[in-house]
């Protein structure tokens, strides 16, 4: 008998990547990377997740891809030596005379 | 590959996300995921933009039990049951409301299932109706503030108790505010045969009335206060609790969710914020929170 597959519903693999949700907020975080210790929290924290860690000439730290940060302050709020800044994103940058 | 997002739909902030990679990450992605409807539901699995690395069912909103059940049966009858963990992934309107019969059935059968309710306290997907989850006082759409009502009236069911009921042999309550607790948790749930129960308090940002900058704080309040206490039962007796320095007034959790907020100007406020406290106060004798 032939065997068919089938995919019912949901994609696979998956590919929500393929939604760059990084253009929903307002505002990106950014890592220092100077100030980064590595401490992994805003990779648990980040609900997207958008946190990753890298490891470059022995030195580990925390990037973020904004394809996917919502802005949404979290890794912020649990980064515990202030490595991570919130920063508005240009389009939302008016002038106000 | 990731086992849970990126590129999900949930709003900025949000906190079962949190949870949901958690557990998937502390099983090392050896998971059946089994999701009833609801928030959770709506912006994982999107047609082609499914967000799962791990293989995904989702049928209705009231069934998440049985379906993980009949799967579970499936796997042992196909002798393919050490290959993954059948994990449900529902509400707290899904699993204290419309799902409680057939997670009842699935806890009474004692199907070797690990169920976790990410409760974000009322139905968040449908716009914030209340749930048996929603403490009392809460602003949600069925339960609106006017002059002869501040909120919810009634209580929290608590829902680990009735767990602990059905004699299955673990039962927990989490915090997105601890994740290293909670994969331990969901660690330790998989080293049991049977039904297992794990309810993880997860903030809704829209629900609430918060933004993302509060989402781990207000969780953290919510055991730091005392009203959602950290538990955990094997077999019926309880093995562990997270215990508490300083316990802190309810009033710092409660003042900076906009679903709350009324109690402090309400004429009946008083009372719900007095009761919100007794329950608070119960909680730590009961468990013995007061270190
Ligand atoms: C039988 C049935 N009734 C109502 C609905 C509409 N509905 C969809 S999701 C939802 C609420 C889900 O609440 P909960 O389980 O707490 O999950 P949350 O959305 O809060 O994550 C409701 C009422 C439905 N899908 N099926
Ligand atoms: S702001 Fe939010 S989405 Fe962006 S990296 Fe931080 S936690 Fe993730
Ligand atoms: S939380 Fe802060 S210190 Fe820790 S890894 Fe992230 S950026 Fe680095
Ligand atoms: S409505 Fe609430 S629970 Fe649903 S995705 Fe948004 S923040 Fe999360
Ligand atoms: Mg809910």
């Amino acid at each position: 008998m032939a065997k068919m597959k089938l995919y019912i519903g949901a994609s696979n693999p998956p590919m929500s990547s393929e939604m760059k949700t990084g253009d929903w907020g307002t505002e990106l975080a950014y890592i220092d990377k100077e100030k980064c210790i590595a401490c992994g929290q805003c990779i648990t924290f980040c609900p997207e997740p958008a946190t990753s860690m890298v490891e470059e000439d022995d030195k580990k730290y925390a990037v973020v891809n904004h394809d996917y940060c919502k802005g949404c302050w979290i890794c912020f709020t649990v980064c515990p030596v202030d490595a991570i800044e919130m920063r508005t994103k240009d389009i939302y940058k008016v002038e106000v005379c | 590959m990731n086992y849970f997002g990126p590129g999900h739909g949930a709003c900025p902030g949000c906190g079962f996300p949190i949870a949901i990679r958690g557990a998937i990450e502390a099983l090392d992605g050896k998971v059946i995921a089994v999701n009833s409807t609801g928030c959770l539901e709506i912006v994982s699995s999107m047609y082609g933009r499914n967000t799962w690395g791990v293989p995904y069912i989702h049928s209705l909103f009231e069934n998440a039990g049985a379906v993980a059940a009949g799967i579970e049966t499936a796997l042992k009858a196909l002798k393919r049951d050490k290959e993954a963990h059948v994990v449900v992934f529902a509400g707290d309107g899904a699993t204290f409301d419309i799902g409680i019969g057939t997670l009842s059935g699935m806890m009474d059968r004692d199907h070797n299932v690990i169920y976790i309710c990410y409760d974000n306290e009322a139905y968040q997907n449908t716009g914030n109706q209340q749930s048996m989850a929603t403490p009392p006082g809460a602003r949600t759409t069925t339960t609106p503030v006017g002059k002869l009502q501040p909120g919810k009236i009634g209580k929290k069911k608590d829902m680990v108790e009735i767990a602990v009921a059905h004699n299955i042999p673990y039962a927990a309550s989490a915090s997105i505010a601890y994740p290293k607790d909670f994969q331990r948790k969901v660690k330790r749930a998989s080293e049991f045969e049977g039904s297992k129960y794990i309810q993880v308090h997860a903030p809704c940002v829209t629900g609430w009335g918060i933004d993302g900058k509060l989402t781990v704080e207000v969780a953290r309040l919510a055991v730091e206060t005392g009203l959602y206490p950290l538990v955990e039962y094997e077999h019926g007796k309880l093995v562990k609790v997270r215990k508490l320095k300083q316990r802190k007034p309810v009033e710092e959790y409660l003042k900076i969710q906009r679903r709350f907020r009324h109690l402090f100007k309400h004429e009946m406020g008083k009372d719900i914020l007095d009761q919100l406290q007794r329950i608070a106060d119960e909680n730590a004798e009961k468990y013995g929170l007061d270190a």
